[in-house]
């Protein structure tokens, strides 16, 4: 018998433990599974590392302080490039960080992915990033004597992502310009869930685009949540766009703990089905 | 002579970062610094490669802030492809700089020391990557001393020095090519690769630039001035680019 992957985010969550490596997918303010994260802030969770492109993800992690270490290129939330909360959290020194170059993050997933304890760059050869990240080493190619970064290796040990499609099984469907590295965190991690707009029959996925959409295929996936607008307040192209109002709101709940908790009433600690209606009521 | 804005000025000394870059990717950070990049596009580089910001190359301008216009798509360049294009050399970024040094180190990261910083910014983003791997330019809307600074807290973006110290493989591909700010632009071609006066813009005398400067700057004598923009450029910017004229939002006056 074939297997039916759907979960909620509650079953989700059951499913993670303090103290886990988790990667995030998306890209700054882009298709993050916020409606995962929530379910995260709403859990007792605690002493997590996340890896990611980060976005609010990343901020609400820090502000519930619920990371312990996030490891990061950038945290941005586009339209607003300095993320408040991950600024307060890095500020008031209750977050630990490990700081890497894009093109490094993807590179120590990739390494996570192939099963290697290390890949060579030349990124981060000269920058401060060897000094704040002391255990990081360079190596020498036994090819001709080239020193390079010596990238460590980023096993997760979940990957959480939000897709526009999936089915059942468990294939993931990507449909707007750019799937970020959503694969590679998948190929990186011990177990990952992916969200999606909509749960499809297995074979449907190729009505909503062509084949070469669905990215992230079912060798990879452990559970699929369906989620409408569960990307909000972030875009989820080209199903809709980054709620820029809601991600005001967010940004400001930044300046005092009250208005984080006013933000945490209203978009946090709601169940899933108020939350869509009121992001829907956002949207139009 | 017909009026141009010191606005322009600096659109005109971005776009000449890329004269010669041929058919690579330019990514243009900033209002000013795309317009540069388009402009040498629809001019003296007519191969650069360039895209909507996103994962989408365009194959012909589209005027900035005008979402209505019709984008004419050339192809796809997603950003794991980004990453490839970056480590294989073909690529020109103009980034931000919040601190830049003499020898071209470039910090976006943060305040203060790493550990403890005093205000968080971006992160390193692309920046170590790009440095190391493809000629980099920056540009600097606001010219001062507070930008342009003895030494950079964290150093995302790497310079000639640092390059130099950390041996051959971070030397190999190392570029900075320029730093364009509203006073002027600046380049690193000195024997010691200090950073020196390319070119000041019009009204822009050395003792202001360098009286806005934390470091003293290489001055040749004489000291050039940015060209104007030509009939043709300035009507690419003010018909097609960027009608609107956001480019004077970004360096009023």
């Amino acid at each position: 018998m074939t297997t039916d992957k759907r979960l909620t985010e509650e079953d989700v969550v059951a499913e993670l433990a303090d103290g886990m490596t988790i990667g995030i997918g998306g890209w700054g303010s882009r298709r993050k599974p916020m409606s995962i994260v929530r379910a995260i802030l709403r859990s007792g969770l605690q002493d997590l590392t996340i890896v990611s492109y980060g976005g609010p993800d990343i901020g609400m992690l820090c502000a519930t302080r619920q990371a312990r270490k996030i490891v990061y290129g950038f945290v941005s939330l586009d339209t607003i490039p300095l993320e408040p909360h991950f600024r307060a959290a890095r500020q008031a020194g209750t977050v630990e960080a490990m700081e890497l170059d894009e093109g490094m993050l993807q590179w120590g997933l990739r390494a996570a992915a192939m099963r290697v304890s290390f890949l060579p760059c030349r990124a981060g050869l000269g920058s401060a990033i060897l000094e704040i990240n002391p255990t990081m080493k360079t190596v020498t190619s036994p090819y001709g004597g080239e020193e390079l970064v010596a990238m460590p290796a980023l096993p997760l040990d979940v990957a959480l992502l939000h897709a526009n499609r999936a089915d059942w099984r468990g294939n993931a469907q990507y449909l707007g310009a750019d799937w970020y590295f959503d694969d590679v965190f998948a190929m990186a991690a011990t177990r990952t869930f992916v969200s999606c707009e909509r749960v499809v029959e297995p074979g449907a996925l190729v009505e909503e685009g062509p084949p070469e959409t669905v990215k992230v295929g079912r060798l990879w996936t452990d559970g699929v949540v369906e989620a409408p607008l569960g990307a909000h307040f972030t875009h989820c192209l080209p199903d809709y766009p980054r709620d820029e109002a809601v991600q005001r709101e967010y940004a400001a709940s930044a300046s005092d703990p009250d208005a984080w908790a006013a933000f945490r009433a209203r978009w946090v600690d709601v169940p899933e089905a108020d939350y869509r209606r009121q992001a829907e009521a956002a949207l139009t | 002579m017909s009026e141009t804005t010191r606005a322009d000025a600096c659109v005109v000394a971005c776009a000449e970062a890329f004269r010669g870059d041929g058919e690579i990717v330019a990514s243009p950070i900033g209002t000013i610094p795309v317009l540069g990049a388009r402009l040498a596009a629809c001019t003296f580089e007519p191969d650069l490669v360039y895209t909507d910001g996103d994962a989408l190359t365009l194959g012909a301008p589209i005027p900035l802030g005008d979402d209505r216009a019709p984008t004419v798509v050339e192809g796809w360049l997603p950003f794991g492809h980004m990453f490839d294009v970056v480590w294989s050399g073909r690529r020109h970024v103009m980034m931000g700089a919040t601190q830049i040094d003499q020898f071209g180190n470039q910090n976006i990261a943060c305040i203060g020391p790493w550990a403890h910083p005093k205000a968080q910014l971006l992160g390193v983003r692309g920046a170590p990557g790009n440095t190391v791997n493809d000629p980099t330019s920056y540009w600097v809307p606001n010219h001062s001393s507070r930008v342009f600074v003895s030494a950079v807290d964290c150093v995302s973006g790497v310079g000639y020095d640092r390059a130099a110290a950390a041996g051959p493989s971070a030397s190999r591909f190392h570029e900075i090519r320029r730093v364009v700010s509203n006073l002027g632009s600046f380049d690193f071609e000195t024997d010691d690769h200090r950073m020196r006066v390319r070119t000041l813009h019009p009204g822009v005398t050395v003792e202001m630039v360098q009286e806005a400067t934390g470091f003293p700057l290489v001055v040749p004598e004489p000291v050039a001035t940015t060209r104007a923009p030509t009939a043709e450029e300035l009507a690419l910017l003010g018909d097609v680019l960027d009608p609107a004229g956001q480019r004077e939002r970004e360096v009023p006056g």
